[in-house]
């Protein structure tokens, strides 16, 4: 089922859920509005055969085709690695939808998979429904995309971060984290 | 001295399916009640091969809840990968799942060869399986051995041992260097097979399934590993894909899926091989799928040492492939290439890919963004170890604590791919 066939049948069921849709390098890709996602996820499970959720990953877009790999600088401090070649001192403005949350779905049982991607643009702050009443797989994946891009689910039942110390400051996956250094801990005890 | 009666939390008998609990899957919150006590189990523990660390609370001697935390081994390897060139990233991946570093680079070099269109010579295809195959070994090798030294059996690890080390030597051989070898380059194999390879590997493949004989008469008909694997762990077919099981754990619940099958990769698809499942889906199902992989690798690694066509091993394409070395000194353009290669990297098209592969672990896959530029804007890998730690609790609780450890062993987690 190419992309347009699959955006059909997804628009059909619930209307006004599909943004965009392309048939990319690998598989079909289907740009979801949040607020539809959990019922499009529903139905691609249920009717579409989509059981298995491969993973679920955050790309952060800002400063996406400036091609300058690696990060940005802020304003607000936290930035010793202030200039040098690892990217730009300045700062970026973010662009509409900064985030894309991406889900990799997938048929498990006989033959192939049938790989579909959906992908849903959120701007920072913006939270994303999350999908583990659909698949209980995506628990840790939404926790890490949490953690590490700062991506907020809602309904989570348990959304915490995983990978990072629980008193982390900042998400590290974020384009404007630094990526070198880190603040010195403990100085107010010395 | 007065015993008191003490009622404990009931065991759960063998066999009974693992259930998904209410809210978060991994987790399960204790019931209320006295006499619980809250253990830390790890992150340092021989049998976590790694640091995964278990909240484990107990009641007696009885599991009754358990939170997971990993993350202690996070080394920012994604956030790395967007600090390099695509050529810098290779020697990353494999550094991820050490156990199953042949994976890892396949998935990261596939992902990348897809974004620039390179076509792969047949013959590095058929190379690239076999080092496949022979890495699924080395990593089934030290689950097997591993799984021994849980239960306080040592002995089957050394033999585990001695044979991964044969499977080192022919990685040595070909490579350079015993892991973590940056042999898959985009485009092809890094060097041709040398001579002396095809005895070498034969002798292998000829031995290999003795020993395998030999581990199974260990394992197989022992007490020791019946008692302690039967109907520990159990997860049936439809909660295994909930879980997003993938590999053997989901191969032993009775799913034929396996990626080299249903979505064929590399030279996968001209090769004779079966895909073993099991249909119990407990503890000792997954060991067994594992051991008997093996079988089939050996017969892949077979196929591919007789059927391996000639030809080059690299593609000819002097925009995303290093020239020859010996070319460097006579030249120009070569060693022009080689320079903007080596500092500047290539361009990739902006796009998106996914690329799994059947790693030992399961589904082991490279999600890929592009930007256009000379680095990946981001990169993603869909880790099987990070995923099917998840379902430790629900596989767990209610039993002793002792089958905690045979859970863990039996999903085959690896911390430093789960943690990334």
């Amino acid at each position: 089922m190419n992309a347009e066939e699959l955006a059909a049948a997804v628009e059909g069921a619930v209307p006004g859920a599909v943004q965009a849709h392309e048939d990319g390098l690998d598989m079909p890709t289907l740009t979801i509005a949040r607020e539809h996602l959990v019922d499009v996820c529903r139905l691609l499970r249920d009717a579409h055969g989509k059981n298995f959720l491969s993973a679920v990953s955050a790309v952060d877009f800002l400063g996406y085709g400036d091609e300058v790999a690696g990060y940005f600088g802020t304003e607000s401090g936290r930035d010793i690695n202030r200039t040098g070649s690892w990217g730009t001192p300045e700062t970026v403005a973010p662009p509409a939808k900064r985030f894309a949350v991406v889900y990799h779905l997938a048929h498990v049982g006989d033959g192939p998979p049938e790989r579909v991607r959906l992908q849903v643009r959120v701007d920072d702050g913006e939270s994303v429904p999350s999908v583990v009443p659909v698949w209980p797989t995506a628990d840790w994946h939404e926790r890490e995309q949490f953690d590490l891009m700062g991506i907020v689910f809602d309904g989570h039942p348990n959304l915490r971060r995983l990978i990072m110390p629980a008193d982390w400051d900042g998400h590290p996956l974020r384009k404007d984290y630094p990526i070198g250094g880190e603040p010195v801990q403990f100085t107010d005890a010395v | 001295m007065s015993t008191t009666e003490r009622q404990s939390a009931p065991v759960v008998p063998l066999w009974t399916p693992a259930v998904i609990p209410d809210g978060a899957p991994s987790k399960i919150d204790p019931p209320e009640g006295e006499d619980l006590i809250t253990v830390n189990f790890g992150p340092n523990h021989p049998s976590t091969h790694g640091v995964l660390r278990l909240i484990v609370t107990l009641d007696g001697e009885v599991v009754v809840g358990l939170d997971a935390d990993i993350g202690y081994v996070h080394t920012g390897f994604e956030k790395n990968f967007e600090q390099k060139t695509y050529w810098k990233g290779i020697p990353y991946s494999p550094r991820m799942d050490y156990l199953a570093f042949f994976a890892n680079e396949l998935a990261y070099v596939g992902a990348v060869e897809e974004l620039i269109e390179i076509e792969v010579p047949e013959r590095a295809q058929w190379i690239r399986t076999l080092f496949a195959e022979l890495n699924r070994i080395h990593s089934h090798l030290i689950f097997l051995g591993t799984s021994g030294v849980e239960l306080g059996a040592i002995s089957l690890f050394f033999y585990c041992l001695r044979e991964r080390d044969t499977v080192l030597d022919l990685f040595e051989m070909v490579t350079g260097v015993r892991m973590h070898d940056r042999y898959p380059q985009f485009g092809g194999v890094a060097e041709d097979l040398p001579k002396g390879f095809y005895a070498e590997a034969k002798k292998f493949v000829n031995e290999m399934p003795q020993r395998i004989d030999e581990y199974l008469d260990l394992v197989a008909g022992n007490a020791v590993w019946e008692d302690r694997y039967r109907g520990i762990g159990v997860i049936d077919a439809d909660t295994a894909i909930a879980m997003g099981l993938s590999g053997p754990n989901l191969r032993a619940s009775g799913v034929p899926y396996d990626l080299r099958r249903a979505q064929p990769y590399l030279a996968y698809d001209k090769l004779d091989f079966d895909v073993i499942t099991s249909d119990r889906g407990d503890a000792y199902d997954r060991l067994m799928c594992r051991t008997r992989e093996m079988y089939e690798s050996v017969r892949i690694i077979d196929q591919c040492l007789e059927g391996m066509p000639s030809g080059p091993v690299l593609a000819d394409d002097r925009k995303h492939v290093l020239p020859p070395r010996h070319e460097l000194h006579t030249s120009m353009e070569s060693l022009i290439h080689h320079f903007k290669l080596v500092t500047e990297g290539f361009r990739v098209k902006p796009a998106q890919i996914y690329y799994p592969v059947e790693s030992p672990r399961g589904e082991f896959g490279c999600f890929l963004v592009s930007d256009g530029g000379t680095k990946p804007w981001r990169t993603h890998f869909r880790a099987p170890s990070f995923v099917s730690l998840q379902s430790t609790a629900m596989m767990a609780v209610n039993r002793y604590v002792a089958d905690l450890i045979v859970v863990v062993a039996s999903l085959d987690g690896v911390m430093g791919e789960a943690d990334r």
